[in-house]
């Protein structure tokens, strides 16, 4: 009983400062979902591009990016300035890199599930939607995409799950953020506590997530 | 003046040629079935005067303006720009085999989308003209379903409804029945009937051979590509061509009713 007091004691100490790492966390999973969600759909739209170059410069890109480790991604925005190009950067720039890190990556994720999605629409959608007299704008935003949205959804949920705890990548180019925050608690302190008080916090987190998609898939589901 | 003309189409699927020089005209107000065996190119016809599809030669008009047409020098047919394709489509609409409604969108605004943000009809006006439409269907208790609720037969009521809300000089129907059971292709083929009193011009491709023979001001039998007779129900129905008899033998007991 004593025991488990103490813990309770020794994690309410660290809160503070994991606090700190959360919002940052937090903060790292919102703008890489604002703008990876967006630049995803245009990169699946250069993928799907009748023109053979940007068709192919879409395809590159996916393929690098989902081809090579996020970490290592991380490293060459983040130390590519100085090395490539002799720019000095700030201190503020290791938060800028791992945004721009993990945006750049699940843009390539979030495009191939826009692309699965599309490409799932059976031509009649289109046929009906010309017949009547959309223009390919409206016919896009108000007939596919709609319905392409409630297709991937179940994919999207996959990947954004993956994105909470991919976070934690950004401890590698020394992002203070929960992770790394809890790895300097447990080494200063000498105990597993923090470790176990981050791995709660991954996991409501993402208990959450799927909480909220599980809502959005129940209100998709007036139609087949 | 005829409301389409589609004079010498050709039409290649890779190398199977599908119309081989097919001429066809269709007048305000006339009804026009085309008829005849699976792969005979009936439904490619429609998709090509329907520009869902491209012809490869020939020359597609309506009302007087060219669609499509023939250069010389040029492999394939040449279309109308853009916005003249647009207003030219404003003259028809189209029923599909298998509906093609909108799953996310309710019975009236399937009906109604169109009329707002494609013709920019004021809201009002549409909604009131949808739930007529929907009256003449026999569905206006359905307006707010969602088409994943209704039967084959209610969603082909719906298309019909949807195109009908665009005001369609001329409106082709594509095997409507063709994906319904017996029942449910009554109920459709009885608005389509309802449809032929109000004097719309339409043209079907369809297999309901006494529909056809019912309906129809003219009645085209196709097979292989090619228009083999065509003729006011009587005369194809009774002809002595042997490729006509052949496909219509086997409706002939049904007919005979």
């Amino acid at each position: 009983m004593e025991q488990i007091m103490n813990w309770l004691m020794e994690i309410a100490s660290m809160l503070p400062q994991l606090f700190d790492g959360m919002a940052v966390t937090i903060q790292i999973f919102v703008v890489t979902l604002v703008f990876s969600l967006p630049l995803g759909l245009l990169v699946s739209f250069g993928r799907m591009a009748k023109n053979p170059v940007i068709r192919w410069i879409a395809r590159a890109y996916i393929s690098i990016m989902r081809g090579t480790p996020l970490m290592l991604q991380l490293f060459i925005v983040y130390f590519g300035p100085y090395y490539i190009f002799r720019i000095r950067v700030t201190n503020d720039y290791r938060l800028w890199a791992v945004f721009i890190g993990f945006v750049i990556n699940y843009a390539a994720y979030f495009a191939e599930i826009y692309r699965s999605g599309i490409q799932s629409m059976p031509a009649g959608q289109y046929e009906a939607a010309k017949l009547l007299g959309y223009s390919r704008f409206q016919t896009f935003f108000k007939i596919i995409f709609p319905q392409v949205v409630k297709r991937i959804l179940p994919s999207v949920t996959n990947e954004v799950i993956t994105l909470v705890k991919d976070t934690s990548l950004a401890f590698t180019i020394s992002v203070i953020e929960m992770f790394t925050v809890a790895r300097q608690l447990a080494s200063s302190q000498v105990s597993m506590m923090p470790f176990v008080a981050a791995g709660i916090f991954y996991y409501v987190f993402n208990l959450l997530v799927a909480v909220v998609m599980e809502f959005f898939e129940k209100k998709l589901s007036y139609y087949q | 003046m005829n409301l389409l003309e589609m004079n010498h189409i050709e039409k290649k699927f890779d190398d199977l040629q599908v119309l081989k020089d097919i001429s066809l005209a269709v007048e305000e107000g006339e009804i026009v079935s085309i008829i005849g065996p699976s792969g005979s190119g009936k439904s490619t016809l429609l998709r090509c005067a329907t520009m869902l599809e491209t012809i490869d030669r020939g020359e597609i008009v309506y009302l007087g303006e060219k669609a499509a047409w023939t250069e010389n020098g040029q492999k394939k047919a040449v279309y109308a720009k853009k916005d003249r394709l647009r207003q030219i489509q404003k003259n028809y609409g189209l029923v599909f085999q298998n509906f093609n409604l909108f799953p996310h969108f309710s019975v009236i605004k399937n009906i109604t989308d169109a009329p707002i943000h494609v013709q920019g009809k004021p809201k009002e006006q549409a909604l009131q003209e949808g739930m007529e439409l929907l009256r003449k269907m026999g569905l206006e208790d359905k307006a707010d379903a969602y088409p994943c609720q209704l039967s084959g037969g209610q969603c082909q009521r719906v298309a019909i409804a949807r195109a009908l809300a665009l005001n369609p000089r001329i409106l082709f129907f594509d095997e409507p029945t063709s994906a319904l059971d017996p029942e449910l292709t009554g109920e459709v083929l009885k608005v389509i009937r309802s449809l032929a009193e109000l004097d719309i011009t339409m043209v079907i491709v369809t297999h309901e051979m006494a529909f056809a023979r019912d309906i129809s001001d003219r009645v085209i039998f196709m097979a292989d590509g090619v228009i083999v007779e065509e003729g006011t129900p009587g005369e194809v129905f009774a002809s002595s061509n042997e490729r006509t008899q052949a496909f219509l033998g086997r409706y002939g007991k049904m007919l005979e009713k």
